[in-house]
């Protein structure tokens, strides 16, 4: 069990003593359980309702992905890398083919980056949807569910026409893309914007003033940006904690320095807030996509990569913002056709360690919110 | 387009010459390609400050537009400390190592850094021999200790005064640390097989 005074460099406000009487109580939830959207194990330290810790333990998923790219070469790891955050998959595939661009020394061409531009967004966008519909089905709020998967399909449907896969798209390939876009593309991502923008209202509409809602986001999973930062989680739950921090502005990679648009921060660091924070990132993301869609220029999709794809002797970290937050790679090669080392720095993994501090003091229906709110996907925490 | 070029002078050479000469012509391009990049000296203030102070413990480096320092290990956590608490570094990215088993010292162990306030990435990295342990950098970062929990479960390498040094993705029970070079993947999965479901091999 982790003791809490191993945290001590965090604002911990929880009372060091049990809250009613000495009968702590140890139960387990998981690794079965619906609202851990995977195998998830959690073992809770209980007074009463309330958690007074818990422990994760992870592994469940795991793969050996690290592994398996040291015996693939760069090409044939490509496809593996959509099986990590298996609802961005287009997010993990963008970040892995720039780190391998820039061992290279290779860019991807204009054209490639705003269809890559695009594509991301979508999937940030499919990410977020899926995040809100299972977030509130946790809590109790069906309805939200059956709204975003409907819109999530038309997405899903882009992807289908655009690679023929649906989920784990390898939309991308090193130094460019496989595929131009087919006719149409321009049209149906345009008819998806307009489609899907008042469908983001019907979604707050359902939540942002429901009183249910409120009661049981509001307060609840607090973390201030100063642990956030020292506990290493990134991405919305961050910028709710009052952190205005997202690598395409930070550190801008593909072209996103193109593109004109915001970075929604909260104040308070909770539930609410990072659903707040969510759903303006869903809209920017369609900002993002009509400024991409209008401004595609013509040309080559692919650079100029060598068929078979062997970068010079060096060490390479690229890192972009997943749906999830930081996604890095860390690429060691040793001039031969397999990477001599691949790390892949997930965000969910990370973030997922802030559940102990941010559970505490709480009731034990609030593990389940924190858990939704926190936006793990297991495939990319075991990897 | 390189098959058409030897014709002409092969058909009166010995038919065997084009062969040899094919993978020649097409490792041609690639030396150019291959060669890259190095690794060139890194200045900044930072490494000035950094090399007054500690002189020759630190080889700033960079590389590809990334900046990282190669660190005497006897400088850890001394140096990531001041990279903490007076350089800003307070966004502990990721912790990682890589295996060399044909060098004397074996691991890499790479700290991925980030400062919120500079906008800047740094990597430290050090090279320890197989047995040794490091200062664990969870007083730090908080953020150090799944990271190097999964360093540990991985390559093996301990970290000294971390507050729940064990395994995290794989069970407990398990042999062996699959990120190591010499760990065998097919002699793991034939016991496994021969044990659990009693065949001689799994492939």
């Amino acid at each position: 069990m982790t003791d809490p005074k191993t945290l001590s460099p965090l604002d911990l406000d929880t009372p060091e003593k049990p809250f009613l009487d000495a009968n702590e109580l140890v139960i387990n939830m998981g690794p079965q359980h619906p609202a851990t959207h995977g195998v998830l194990r959690v073992i809770l330290r209980l007074d009463g309702e309330r958690v007074l810790g818990l422990e994760c333990v992870i592994g469940y998923l795991h793969r050996g992905v690290e592994k398996i790219a040291e015996n693939r070469t760069y090409t044939m790891f490509n496809p593996y890398v959509d099986r990590m955050d298996y609802v961005a998959a287009v997010s993990n595939g963008l970040g892995y083919c720039e780190a391998v661009e820039k061992l290279l020394s290779v860019e991807a061409p204009p054209r490639a980056q705003y269809i890559r531009v695009i594509l991301t967004e979508l999937n940030r966008m499919a990410s977020h949807q899926l995040w809100l519909g299972t977030h509130a089905l946790d809590i109790g709020a069906i309805t939200p569910l059956f709204y975003t998967f409907r819109d999530r399909e038309e997405i899903l449907k882009i992807f289908e026409k655009y690679c023929g896969a649906r989920l784990t798209t390898h939309a991308f390939r090193i130094g460019g893309l496989q595929y131009e876009a087919y006719d149409g593309f321009e049209k149906d991502v345009k008819n998806f914007v307009s489609f899907v923008t008042p469908k983001i209202d019907e979604y707050e509409e359902l939540l942002t003033t429901n009183r249910i809602w409120l009661e049981r986001t509001k307060g609840v999973g607090v973390i201030s940006g100063k642990d956030c930062i020292a506990l290493g989680v990134t991405g919305p739950v961050l910028r709710a904690s009052g952190v205005k921090w997202d690598l395409r502005k930070a550190q801008p990679y593909a072209n996103y320095k193109n593109f004109d648009f915001e970075i929604p921060t909260g104040k308070n660091g909770d539930t609410y807030d990072r659903y707040l924070v969510r759903m303006v990132e869903m809209r920017q993301s369609l900002r993002i996509i009509q400024q991409a869609v209008d401004g595609i220029p013509e040309g080559p999709i692919m650079a100029k990569v060598p068929k078979v794809v062997k970068p010079p002797v060096g060490e390479i970290y690229h890192s972009i913002e997943a749906p999830k937050g930081e996604l890095g790679y860390f690429i060691v090669s040793d001039g031969s056709t397999q990477p001599y080392r691949l790390r892949v720095r997930p965000p969910s993994f990370v973030n997922l360690q802030a559940l102990d501090v941010m559970c505490r003091g709480a009731m034990v229906a609030d593990v389940v919110a924190v858990i939704g709110t926190l936006d793990i996907v297991l495939g990319e925490v075991d990897r | 387009m390189t098959a058409t070029q030897p014709k002409p002078a092969a058909a009166s050479a010995i038919p065997a010459t084009p062969k040899p000469a094919a993978p020649a012509a097409a490792g041609n391009p690639a030396p150019p390609k291959q060669a890259g990049p190095v690794p060139t000296a890194w200045d900044s203030p930072l490494v000035a400050k950094l090399k007054g102070e500690y002189g020759s413990g630190i080889e700033p480096l960079t590389h590809l537009g990334q900046n990282y320092m190669v660190v005497d290990r006897s400088l850890i956590p001394e140096i990531l400390q001041i990279l903490r608490n007076d350089e800003q570094f307070d966004y502990c990215v990721d912790i990682t190592a890589a295996h060399y088993p044909k060098r004397e010292k074996q691991f890499d162990l790479i700290w991925v850094l980030y400062s919120f306030a500079r906008n800047e990435r740094i990597r430290v990295k050090i090279q320890i021999a197989d047995g040794d342990t490091v200062p664990s950098s969870v007083p730090i970062w908080p953020a150090a200790n799944w990271l190097e929990r999964e360093v540990f479960d991985m390559f093996g390498i301990k970290f000294d005064g971390h507050p729940d040094m064990k395994r995290i993705l794989l069970p407990d029970g398990w042999k062996g640390h699959p990120l190591r070079k010499d760990y065998g993947i097919l002699q793991q999965d034939n016991e496994w097989v021969q044990i659990n479901l009693g065949i001689e091999s799994g492939q």
